[in-house]
């Protein structure tokens, strides 16, 4: 049921990606050079970009090499290229051994973060667990509101400060109010910031020692929010936070549209760090874990809704 | 991480043989790393082939002009072909009597409309024009409060209704906004709608109705210049719902290079107007198409840069620096006025972005700290006047001394004086090679290529900077300098007419190639 509402969404990024592809692989055509550059076109169209290319070359060099006989062979084998790039899956949310579980949630402007965030909280919820959420993003207009207004409806606590506020006093303030309260899962918020800004990743980098100090071990999670339409910049975004946070992993936020967020390929083969979990809607429950097999077979294999892509633009 | 374009470049033609043309054959390789370089800049792959298409059908039959290489003239093609491909004319608002222009901005969710909106106003009421901000996104918790909340900051009304049963009303909401503008006397309405997929019908049709309601003069769309390939797709959408005229492109102080840019404008064909540049309200530029097309080529924005730093340079001391360079006389105390300049212009990450690929991963894997230029002020700073005239001076001791008033290591005093010494050398040496053309017009034109003068530093090894690099006025020197071209002697003769026959050919090639097109 739940991956239901995951692949349903992921019917567009279906459509173009395996649209394009069961095309090429439905008309059973004769396997040639051609034929694979239209491949590597698809697997760009998907924003899979090197590591799409290096898929591309390692089928090319095992065609030359005569492994590759069948277009049937072709499909199988990229899709066991892009499974092992996606590397191992990771479970659900670690939780601390004892007290809260804190998870500290980044990444750039207007990627998503506190929408990510809500639905973090809906999902722990679901699972029984006690939620609070804290709005270190000071910065923004209207932040603090915004998941002011995300709690009320979810009916989580939140921890805020005044707009401006050092956001390091508040992610203090609501790891005192977690431990104080016995709160299972603690969801820190934070303002977007460029990863060119040295100044604003230092502030973040303050923001996890404060919470580590405060609760030992703290952050347990820390989770990048990457907007799926991002192309290959989500590759230096992963590379420069995980310097400043160590990142756990990975939400993949708006994966409702047509994009594909394929950059995530590389930064788990790059970076090893996975994605955890996929956004695919407005709504809370617009979330899910993650989970690559399906991510493969929504793109690659379903052949029943290809005919209605339209392919490469 | 990726090869440099201009690392791939050199390997692929280091191998050209005695070809004078350009053909389809001697320039596919180079073709094929620009058409990557394209791709890894997130241009539309469909894009990217058309405009590598462009370019070949340009190029091919073009005759090799020697000084340029055949890769820098693939390049310098391809930047052109790009900067052609994203030229365009900004749209007008119009001043209409006793009738507000309305702006209407639309988007993905997350691309930057509301701040963009806020920014927008802002330079529209430095124009002398009374904007009325509108908050027509009605969806997600807390826009309009975000509106709201630029609005007061800039001292611009806003327009909200609040409430339940709002939610639907995006259109009325922009209509009674118009309307309310043209009874307060407000000539401009700028229209913050909420963020949408492209492929959501219901919401492109509430777009839809609120052009129709509102009927924009101008519509934006506001495109994040990180997006992937799938910008091609989603501007195509809204495009094809509403009547576009311009975009703007947002976040372009990050890293991306930004190809949907290309993508964008290719598939509406309407002009980028703005570019985000930061998040403070007045981060708002006009768009430059060159120089979004070296950006994209990796090539850095070396135009921005140099201007960057005319607006840092005082050109008065620039000249005299210059003509103390000149006689060899540079002291310490230039070296920190140029270090000033240099830490005037922002951050050092913002510049080196701005730097051409290679010039900007060296100095990154040269791990340039802000902080160490600081250092290298405050060892300056810690010597006397005199021994910042003649660093000399400076022995054993009273580098101690140096080391100790300055907070610093004793090693970074002494690297600082010896990278100074190495650099006035350089400039002896310069003068004994008749160099001394080249350098005054490094500093000539009143400061016109201050670039230079802040690159300049780069050459022997800027404190800090692990060397190399620098504007490109000096790299064009240095790069003089190793061909041993140019202003260098010669000696002789029939050197010299050899020379002289091939600067004749280049220019025909270039007189050739210009009649081409």
């Amino acid at each position: 049921m739940i991956f239901a509402r995951l692949r349903e969404s992921l019917r567009n990024t279906r459509e173009k990606l395996a649209g394009g592809l069961s095309r090429l692989f439905g008309l059973k055509r004769e396997l040639d050079d051609a034929f694979l550059a239209e491949l590597e076109a698809v697997l760009f169209a998907g924003d899979l970009g090197p590591a799409g290319r290096a898929t591309i070359e390692q089928l090319r060099a095992e065609y030359r090499e005569r492994k590759l006989k069948s277009s049937d062979d072709v499909r199988a084998r990229l899709r066991a290229l892009l499974r092992a790039r996606l590397g191992a899956t990771v479970p659900d949310l670690r939780r601390a051994a004892s007290g809260p579980t804190v998870v500290l949630v980044v990444g750039v402007n207007g990627s998503g973060k506190t929408t990510s965030v809500a639905k973090l909280a809906k999902h722990c919820q679901r699972s029984g667990r006690t939620v609070m959420v804290v709005a270190c993003d000071t910065f923004r207009a209207a932040a603090v509101e915004q998941l002011a207004t995300w709690a009320e409806r979810l009916d989580v606590p939140i921890v805020r400060k005044e707009a401006g506020a050092d956001p390091a006093a508040v992610a203090f303030d609501g790891a005192e109010a977690a431990l104080l309260q016995g709160i299972d899962v603690l969801i820190v918020d934070t303002a977007g910031r460029l990863h060119t800004r040295d100044d604003l990743m230092q502030e973040l980098g303050k923001v996890r020692r404060v919470l580590d100090k405060k609760i030992p071990g703290a952050p347990h999670e820390t989770l990048l929010v990457l907007d799926a339409t991002t192309g290959q910049n989500a590759i230096r975004q992963a590379e420069v936070f995980t310097q400043v946070v160590p990142l756990t992993g990975v939400i993949l936020a708006k994966l409702d549209g047509t994009a594909k967020g394929g950059a995530v390929v590389s930064i788990r083969e790059r970076l090893g760090i996975p994605v955890r979990f996929a956004g695919v809607g407005e709504k809370p429950d617009d979330f899910e874990p993650f989970d690559p097999e399906r991510f493969l077979d929504a793109l690659l294999e379903d052949g029943g809704t290809a005919e209605q892509g339209d392919g490469a633009p | 991480m990726f090869e440099s374009l201009s690392n791939a470049l050199q390997r692929v033609f280091s191998k050209w043989g005695k070809d004078r043309l350009l053909t389809a054959e001697n320039i596919r390789d180079g073709l094929e790393e620009i058409r990557k370089a394209l791709l890894e800049a997130d241009v539309h792959f469909e894009v990217a082939k058309s405009l590598t298409e462009q370019v070949t059908a340009r190029a091919v039959g073009q005759e090799v002009i020697a000084a340029v290489k055949p890769a820098e003239q693939i390049v310098k093609l391809f930047s052109d072909v790009l900067t052609e491909a994203m030229h365009g004319e900004p749209p007008k608002l119009p001043v209409l009597p006793g009738q507000p222009a309305v702006v209407m901005m639309v988007g993905l969710q997350g691309s930057g409309k509301t701040t963009t909106t806020a920014k927008l106003a802002r330079k529209l009421k430095r124009q002398g024009r009374r904007p009325l901000l509108v908050a027509a996104d009605t969806r997600r918790p807390a826009a309009i409060t975000q509106l709201q909340v630029l609005g007061k900051s800039l001292d611009i009304p806003v327009h909200a209704e609040e409430g339940p049963g709002n939610e639907e009303r995006a259109p009325q909401i922009c209509a009674a906004a118009v309307a309310r503008a043209k009874k307060e006397g407000h000539d401009v309405v700028l229209l913050d709608t909420a963020g949408r997929l492209h492929i959501d019908a219901p919401l492109m049709d509430e777009l839809a109705r609120v052009e129709k309601l509102a009927a924009p003069h101008v519509t934006f769309l506001v495109c994040d210049s990180m997006a992937g390939q799938d910008a091609y797709a989603s501007a195509r959408d809204f495009h094809g719902k509403l009547r576009l005229d311009g975009v703007i492109l947002t976040k372009l102080d990050g890293d991306t290079r930004g190809g949907a840019a290309i993508s964008v404008k290719q598939v509406t064909g309407k002009p980028i107007v703005y570019i985000g540049t930061g998040e403070r309200v007045e981060d708002l530029d006009d768009f430059h198409a060159d120089r979004m097309a070296s950006r994209i080529l990796g090539m850095g924005d070396v135009v921005s840069l140099v201007e960057k730093a005319q607006e840092v340079v005082d050109e008065e001391e620039a000249a005299a620096a210059a003509e103390r360079l000149l006689k060899a006389q540079f002291t310490l105390d230039d070296f920190l006025s140029q270090l000033r300049a240099i830490r005037k212009m922002g951050p050092l990450k913002g510049l080196l972005k701005m730097m051409p690929g290679q010039l900007g991963q060296a100095f990154e894997q040269a791990n340039v700290q802000e902080k160490e230029l600081g250092r290298v002020e405050a060892a300056i700073l810690s010597m006397t006047p005199q021994e910042r005239r003649n660093p000399g001076l400076l022995d054993a001791n009273r580098r101690r001394r140096v080391a100790r008033g300055s907070g610093n290591e004793l090693s970074v005093v002494n690297q600082l004086i010896r990278q100074h010494e190495q650099m006035r050398d350089m400039m002896k040496r310069m003068q004994g090679g008749g160099m001394l053309g080249k350098l005054g017009k490094l500093f000539g034109g009143g400061g016109g290529d201050v670039g230079g003068l802040a690159g300049m530093g780069g050459a022997a090894g800027f404190p800090g900077f692990g060397g190399g690099g620098g504007g490109r006025a000096q790299q064009e020197l240095l790069a003089q300098m190793q061909r041993g071209g140019g202003a260098t002697e010669v000696k002789d003769p029939d050197e010299e007419a050899r020379r002289r026959a091939a600067r004749k050919r280049e220019k025909e090639a270039r007189k050739k190639n210009r009649k081409r097109r």
